[in-house]
């Protein structure tokens, strides 16, 4: 007879697994009425502190190569492959079928993949060189907003929480995550994945708790440059709006199914991109030859 | 000497430190919660107590004016802000700095004795010292000679500061310890006694250079050595925690540590200072936050 080792849930912050601040845990149960585990219920200064970490591996995130951060994000890949039946059993815990299960890791693992895949790509697609008439050669380039908050999808575990996350650090953004609240199991696994897989710690931060309490801070926190709301609530949209008003924050929600092969898009990783023009000075105008 | 009634501390009766003790004692100041009306005080008040700091062979007129000027407008947004307590600088820019801050009740700190390291002849470090009187510094800040401390050549040491407070006069003097290379908190009470009975009208942590700098730990120590001085001799000596402090939090665990031993006496920026040069910044942000209820970010503050 040995006892069982349960796993204790905490956060994930700046590549440490803290407990929430507030000391503070709830425990979610499935339909069936079981306990999932406790989780962290995390405060407003969770968030700051998520925020903080963020806000100190943009630096390093977003200076980094482009195919460097496809490698890694291939990586997570690699990792989350490697975990299959823990993220599986973690699903069928909380209330899916095996297959559904199984579908539902697949997908996202190939999400991750496709994200990978684009990092080093997008740029060319979205880029441009503007015809001017003036002596200037004239261009614009996308760069990373800075640090999002997200809201992750509440109604799946993992698929929501993975493409919510993987367009924003695809483009060199760092971002901080609130799971789904009532099956947060997969989003702390996630962040061991992400842990393990060469992902600097503060790139993606992950909390769970419970939205209602912190989407204003989410929303007002001046030094979040962006937020993702993956829920659909009306009433929450709008507090968001209002609210991120105070920085002029990009807030971006997707009445999309992210359970659908078709829940991503380069489109995305756009989204959460600023674009630089630039005029550089050159000696004619017209273009007719060229000399740059 | 001119100040013949000066007292070499009695080395032998120094209590020794308990380093578990002093551990366990400073995690207590760390647990107290401080709300609200309470915290925005405490705030208003680090903001009031701090050295702004800049110590950088890098330092330019330019870097200095900037500094100044923040030291008397920390975030003119707001109105009821306090300046902060002094501006601390190398001897070649205290004229500088005296310009800009003029009658602004912002006094200039300027460090001396070959500072950082201290490793120059006497006669260096006297008119290191005159030359920055001669600018126009309020308040010197030397450092002793740790490898003198180190090598058990006390009396050295303590006629250095002796010397030098000699010439400050009424100068308020600061005597670092550089506490990161005393190695042991019983060097740190050793060195704190023979400054203060030498006459240092503060005693301070650090450089800034070396870390560990300000630990909460040798804070604490340095403050009991206070707290015994001034109930020995009725005389109060100021205390500056220099070095690693630059969160909110930090400092406000430092303003209870202060309270709790040494009492509300102390609680004032002619008796308690911080050297810091990013402290300012997130204590705006924290002030700001109660003020608005939104957490700050970076981007709209000073880059200092």
């Amino acid at each position: 007879m040995r006892l069982e080792i349960l796993k204790t849930y905490k956060l994930y912050i700046g590549g440490q697994f803290p407990r929430t601040e507030s000391g503070r845990f709830y425990t979610p149960k499935n339909k069936k009425g079981a306990p999932l585990g406790n989780m962290c219920l995390a405060s407003r200064k969770d968030v700051k502190n998520a925020v903080s970490s963020a806000r100190k591996a943009f630096g390093g995130w977003s200076e980094k190569t482009a195919f460097n951060r496809s490698q890694i994000l291939y990586r997570i890949a690699e990792m989350l492959e490697g975990r299959r039946d823990q993220f599986i059993a973690e699903l069928v815990k909380q209330g899916s079928t095996l297959k559904q299960a199984g579908e539902e890791v697949n997908l996202s693992i190939d999400r991750i993949v496709y994200y990978a895949g684009w990092c080093d790509k997008y740029l060319q697609v979205f880029s441009s060189v503007n015809p001017v008439s003036s002596s200037h050669f004239n261009f614009s380039l996308q760069e990373p907003v800075g640090v999002v908050g997200v809201i992750a999808p509440q109604d799946t575990s993992l698929i929501g929480l993975v493409s919510a996350i993987l367009p924003i650090i695809a483009g060199g953004n760092t971002c901080l995550v609130l799971a789904s609240e009532n099956i947060p199991l997969c989003s702390i696994t996630f962040a061991e994945v992400l842990n393990s897989s060469d992902v600097p710690g503060g790139v993606v931060n992950i909390l769970t708790g419970n939205e209602k309490e912190l989407i204003e801070t989410f929303a007002s926190h001046m030094d979040i440059n962006s937020v993702l709301y993956g829920g659909a609530s009306k009433e929450n949209i709008q507090l968001i709006q209002e609210l991120a008003v105070v920085n002029v924050k990009r807030v971006h929600y997707y009445p999309m199914n992210w359970s659908n092969e078709d829940g991503q898009s380069v489109y995305l990783i756009n989204d959460f991109q600023e674009i630089k023009t630039t005029w550089h000075p050159i000696e004619n105008i017209g273009g007719s030859s060229s000399v740059y | 000497m001119k100040n013949s009634k000066l007292k070499f501390p009695d080395l032998l009766s120094i209590p020794k430190i308990d380093k578990v003790g002093v551990e366990e004692r400073v995690a207590t100041f760390q647990t107290r919660s401080i709300k609200n009306e309470s915290k925005i005080q405490g705030l208003n008040m680090i903001l009031n107590m701090i050295d702004l700091t800049t110590l950088e062979g890098k330092d330019t007129p330019g870097k200095v004016k900037q500094m100044c000027y923040k030291a008397m407008h920390l975030h003119d947004s707001f109105d009821d802000l306090p300046t902060v307590a002094a501006v601390c600088v190398y001897p070649s820019m205290v004229k500088i700095a005296k310009d800009e801050v003029k009658n602004s009740g912002v006094k200039v700190a300027s460090v001396s004795t070959a500072f950082p390291s201290g490793q120059s002849p006497l006669d260096v470090k006297i008119y290191d010292t005159k030359f920055a009187i001669s600018e126009g510094a309020d308040e010197i800040d030397m450092v002793i000679s740790r490898g003198k401390f180190l090598s058990g050549d006390y009396n050295f040491v303590f006629d250095e500061i002796a010397a030098i407070k000699d010439i400050c006069g009424k100068v308020r003097l600061k005597v670092i310890l550089e506490t990161g290379e005393l190695v042991t908190l019983d060097n740190v009470r050793k060195a704190s006694e023979i400054a203060m009975y030498a006459g240092a009208d503060f005693i301070k942590t650090s450089t800034g250079k070396i870390q560990p700098a300000a630990t909460m730990q040798v804070t604490y120590t340095m403050l009991l050595a206070i707290k015994d001085f001034y109930q020995k001799t009725g005389k109060m000596i100021g205390m500056k925690p220099a070095g690693g402090i630059s969160t909110s939090k930090l400092a406000l665990h430092n303003l209870v540590m202060v309270k709790e031993v040494l009492g509300n006496d102390w609680l004032n920026n002619e008796y308690f200072r911080f050297g810091a040069s990013s402290l300012a910044n997130d204590v705006l942000m924290q002030v700001l936050k109660s003020k608005t209820g939104v957490y700050q970010s970076p981007d709209y503050f000073s880059i200092d």
